[in-house]
Formats: structure tokens, sequence, C-alpha cells
């Protein structure tokens, strides 16, 4: 079980993580300032195993890794949307960290609501409700079995 | 069944005779560019593999443009780290040259070439008839040690555009009014091309700024056939085409959109989105604190002769910070050939260095707390330019000038 986070439509990337925090060494001196502009005690309040969940285009804007990255460093489970922006998701999934397609969730859900989540059946249950998720193209299900992109490099 | 300028750029670098939108392909990359905005973390991952290699050195061109000068004892850190690697591996390497985009299209993007660039608006390379797209570096760093990578074949929307941008009307106002019509997501996935007799009449600065934010509208990529004004370019830069591509008659395209340039406006994108668009002439009383001319979007020499034109003679509105940044050192240096630096400088302006400047809102030309800022830049999602509180409005060379002449959101028209 972990706690949802909501978020509106056209996130993007740079709400995620600054620009000025960008070029800090390392995403662990970076994540205490994910989503400063939207919620500013996020970094403070996310527990391990945690959700976030998104309207529509979730991640637009810049190509910087270092945004699914602090949402990982701060133990996200996963961050389901309406839809992604096409970087963001791929960026997402590379780093293995699950993004997940629904349309019903973000309209059924509130902020602190308790959420469960079977990834490999792609259902969500939240109190008495349960959300059948879109699965992930085969390809991206595969770099996401292994770890991510880089874990095949090493094998 | 024919196929599209995208499905034959990514057949080509698949090694397959064809392949289709929905399709995933393995290709290899002809070019891979990266820059200081992620780079020191694909170095760290690199440092981590079990067997770090660099397929094709040769393919890699490293940039820093983002915190140029640095503005941090971290940020030259990071610096540092990219400098010296770049340096021990033997990878082409600039630094405050200018924004990467730029720099690529200056020095090294070839028609029919797949290009992956650290960097959200590679899409720029469209202009230039070649495939570029945005990665993060874990994708980036895949590529750098196996030279391929893999592509889900996009669809395709297709932009005929005829006739001509009116007097005092910009690429930027019909790009922006085009990702207002299509929305932040509406080509998600897709490649956005740009076709019709419209073309000629289009120069390769407008056409870098229309590819360039495309992925504004979600674009994976934004693509333009190779025709005369991009030959000649090429040829001014002392390169040659890769290979010529262009959609088959019979290609499938999702969408196709008819645009008459001539009824295109001067437009203002309003915080914090870049497809909330409205006519400029509705955004008049907006008073503004900075205005910004620069960018890969806006900071090529016509956008700076645009600008002089505006403000020739005139000075920037009291209490109004005007930034203006050539988008290259050949920029700059044809600028100041021209007379357009002293003309700038005359009027107030402050004239700084080839970077992503206040674009990237980190470096230079931060605002603060409640103000407002004009700009030429890619983007106006809120805090881009600084703080999360203050406001940024999108608009061509043209209206950024003349409201640094006024202090409040102005077309040029106004002034002159």
């Amino acid at each position: 079980m972990g706690k949802i986070f909501k978020f509106n439509k056209d996130v993007d990337t740079d709400q995620i993580i600054a620009s000025q925090y960008l070029l800090f060494p390392t995403i662990d001196e970076m994540k205490a300032h994910t989503f400063e502009s939207l919620n500013s005690d996020f970094a403070s309040l996310v527990k391990p195993g945690d959700f976030v969940v998104a309207d529509e285009n979730f991640g637009c804007g810049s190509s910087r890794e270092q945004a699914p990255s602090v949402l990982k460093a701060l133990g996200v489970k996963a961050v389901i949307a309406k839809s992604f922006a096409r970087i963001f998701y791929r960026n997402s999934i590379n780093i293995g960290m699950p993004v997940i397609v629904s349309k019903e969730l973000y309209d059924s859900v509130s902020e602190g609501d308790e959420m469960e989540l079977d990834l490999k059946q792609g259902i969500i249950t939240v109190g008495e409700k349960t959300f059948q998720c879109t699965k992930l193209p085969a390809k991206m299900q595969e770099i996401l079995d292994q770890g991510g992109l880089i874990a095949s490099l090493n094998n | 069944m024919g196929m599209t300028m995208a499905e034959k750029i990514i057949a080509a670098a698949a090694g397959v005779e064809s392949t289709r939108a929905g399709d995933i392909e393995t290709v290899t990359l002809d070019r891979l560019m990266s820059n200081d905005g992620t780079t020191h973390l694909t170095i760290d991952m690199y440092n981590n593999l079990k067997n770090p290699h660099i397929e094709d050195v040769s393919k890699l061109v490293w940039i820093i443009d983002h915190n140029i000068p640095a503005d941090s004892p971290k940020t030259a850190a990071s610096h540092k780290k990219m400098r010296n690697f770049a340096k021990e591996h033997g990878i082409k390497f600039y630094e405050g040259e200018g924004v990467c985009h730029q720099i690529m299209m200056e020095n090294h993007v070839r028609p029919g070439e797949l290009i992956f660039g650290a960097d959200s608006h590679t899409c720029a390379y469209g202009a230039l008839g070649a495939f570029g797209t945005g990665v993060g570096c874990t994708d980036y760093l895949y590529a750098m040690v196996t030279g391929t990578s893999w592509l889900l074949v996009p669809e395709t929307i297709r932009f005929n555009l005829k006739g001509k941008l009116r007097e005092g009307v910009y690429a930027r106002d019909l790009i922006l009014t085009i990702i207002g019509r299509i929305s932040a997501n509406g080509a998600n996935y897709k490649a956005m091309e740009f076709v019709g007799e419209g073309m000629a009449g289009l120069s390769m600065a407008d056409r870098i700024s229309i590819c360039n934010l495309c992925v504004e509208a979600g674009a994976k990529t934004a693509l333009m056939e190779v025709d005369d004004v991009a030959m000649a370019y090429l040829k001014e830069h002392g390169r040659e085409p890769k290979h010529i591509f262009k959609s088959d008659e019979d290609a499938v395209f999702s969408q196709v959109y008819d645009i008459d340039l001539s009824e295109i406006n001067p437009i203002v994108a309003k915080p914090h989105f870049v497809d909330n668009i409205v006519d400029a002439s509705e955004c008049q009383d907006v008073k503004i604190d900075e205005a910004f001319l620069g960018s890969c979007n806006n900071g090529r020499i016509e956008d700076l002769r645009v600008g002089a034109s505006v403000i020739k003679g005139k000075h920037v509105a009291d209490g109004v910070r005007f930034l203006v940044v050539p988008a290259s050192r050949a920029v700059y240096n044809q600028a100041l050939k021209e007379g357009i630096l002293d003309t700038f400088m005359e009027a107030g302006a402050m004239v700084m260095n080839p970077n992503c400047s206040v674009c990237w809102g980190a470096c230079q030309g931060v605002i603060g707390e409640g103000e407002t800022l004009i700009s030429t830049g890619t983007r106006n999602f809120k805090g881009r330019a600084g703080h999360k509180d203050s406001f940024v409005y999108l608009a061509s060379a043209a209206t950024v000038t003349a409201s640094a002449i006024t202090g409040k959101i102005t077309t040029a028209d106004k002034v002159i």
C-alpha cells in the first residue's frame, strides 16, 4: 500500500525538477527539490512505495532524465497518468521506474488515498474500487523486467 | 503503399527496405549530441558499466551551453567532469561557442541523418531533413556504447503551407499558432512534416525555429524537405547531404492540415503553457520586467536583425532589463560586424555571451518573485525562467524588442 499524490494535466519536467538543480553532482542532491513549484512539501512527505497520479500529458517538456530519476530516488513506486509525454515515458522505463496509463484512476481518487498496485496484472486497487490499466508495450516491459536499459549492457 | 520521410529515414538507419508507423526498429545512429544539462550523469553511469566502451567516438558531439559560464562551484565541477572526459576520449567538444542546436546546425547536421540529442529541442534538425529526437541520458549512454538504439516508428502529421507571412509576422508566430491549434500533446509520439509552396518563402532561420518548437506539441521529430534553401545553407557551411528523402505521394499521414501563412498574426503564448496562445494585441496591457531575445529558437542573426531594426534609435524602458543573446559565436561575430550589437548596447540592452541564457532559467537573467518576462525562448512553464511564482510570455523577436521599449507587451508596428 502506498499513498497517492495527485497532479494536474500537462505537468512538465521543469515542475518535477527545476533547471537550477540539474547540474548538482548527483540525483541524491537534487531529490529534495522534487515538485518544488507545485507542492513544496512533496519531497519531505513522500515515502517509499507511494504513487504519483496525474491527468493527461505527464512529463512534457525537457528531456531531462533527472525528472523520473528524482521520483525513483524518493521511492515513488510508479506514476499512473491518463497519458504521458513521450520522452518522460521512455526515460522512466529506461531507469526501471514503472509508468502506467489509466484513463479512469485520476478522476476516481483523492490526494492521500491509499492504493495498491499489482504491476504484473496491471491492476490497481483503491479501497473497494479496482482499475485495469493499459499494459506496457512488450519492448518496454522487457526493459523494465531486466531492471532498466543499462542492466542489459552489463549482462 | 508509400512511406513518409520519417519512415524512410528510420528504414535506412535500420538497414531495412521499408517500415511502417507502429513498427519498432533497431537503428544505427549517425550522430549523438549531449550538453551540460545531463552529461555529468551520463559519465557517472558510463564509469559504472561493467565494460565501458564507446562504439564510434567520431559520432559524439558534446556541448557546454546551458550554464556557461558556470554560476556555482557545483556547476563548475560538472563542467570539469564533462571537459575532462571529452578530452580523454577524443570527443568533439564545444564550450561557450553557443547553444547546442545552433552549433549542430552550423557544423554537423546532414540531411537524411538519424540523430539522438540529450535535449528535447533536437527536433530542430528536421530543418535540414534530418531526423533529430530528444532522449534522456540512459538512452544516450546505450547509443554511445552500442552505436544503436530502438525506435517506435512514428505516425506523421503533415502541414501543407501556402502563401506568405505578412510583414511583421514571423515563423515563430506560425509555429506558436500551430501548437495552439493542435495543443501541447497534439503531436505526442508523432512526426510533424512541413511541405508546400509556402516553404519557399521561409529562410533557414525560419525553418529551424519551426522545427525546434515542435516538441512543445509533443512531437518526436519534425521534418522538412531539402530544397534549394537548405542546399545553399549546407554549401555555405561546407557539408553535403547524407541522403535526401521525401515522403511518397501515397504515404499515409495521420492528419493533414492546410495552413495559409497570410492568415497568421503576431502571437503571444501566455503563462504557463506553450499552447496557451492569443493574438499579441490581446496582451498589450501586460507590464514586463524583463525581455529576452535569444535561444535555439530565436537567437540567429535574422532574429537579431529584426530586433535591431525595431530598437534602432530608441531606448529600453525604465526599469526593464533587455537581454540579447546571440545563439552562437558565428551569430555574435556577424552581429558585431553588422553593427547590430552596437545598436542594442546603445539602446540600453545587455548583450551576453552565446548560451541558453534566460530560456534555461538557471544561469543568466533569472527573474524574481512576481516578475514578468517576455521571451523568444522555447518555454513558458511555471518557474521556467526563475522564481516559481513568476510569469513568462513567449513571442517573436519583433514583439519582444518592441515590448522592451515600452515596458509592456507591444507589437512592433506600435513603436516603428
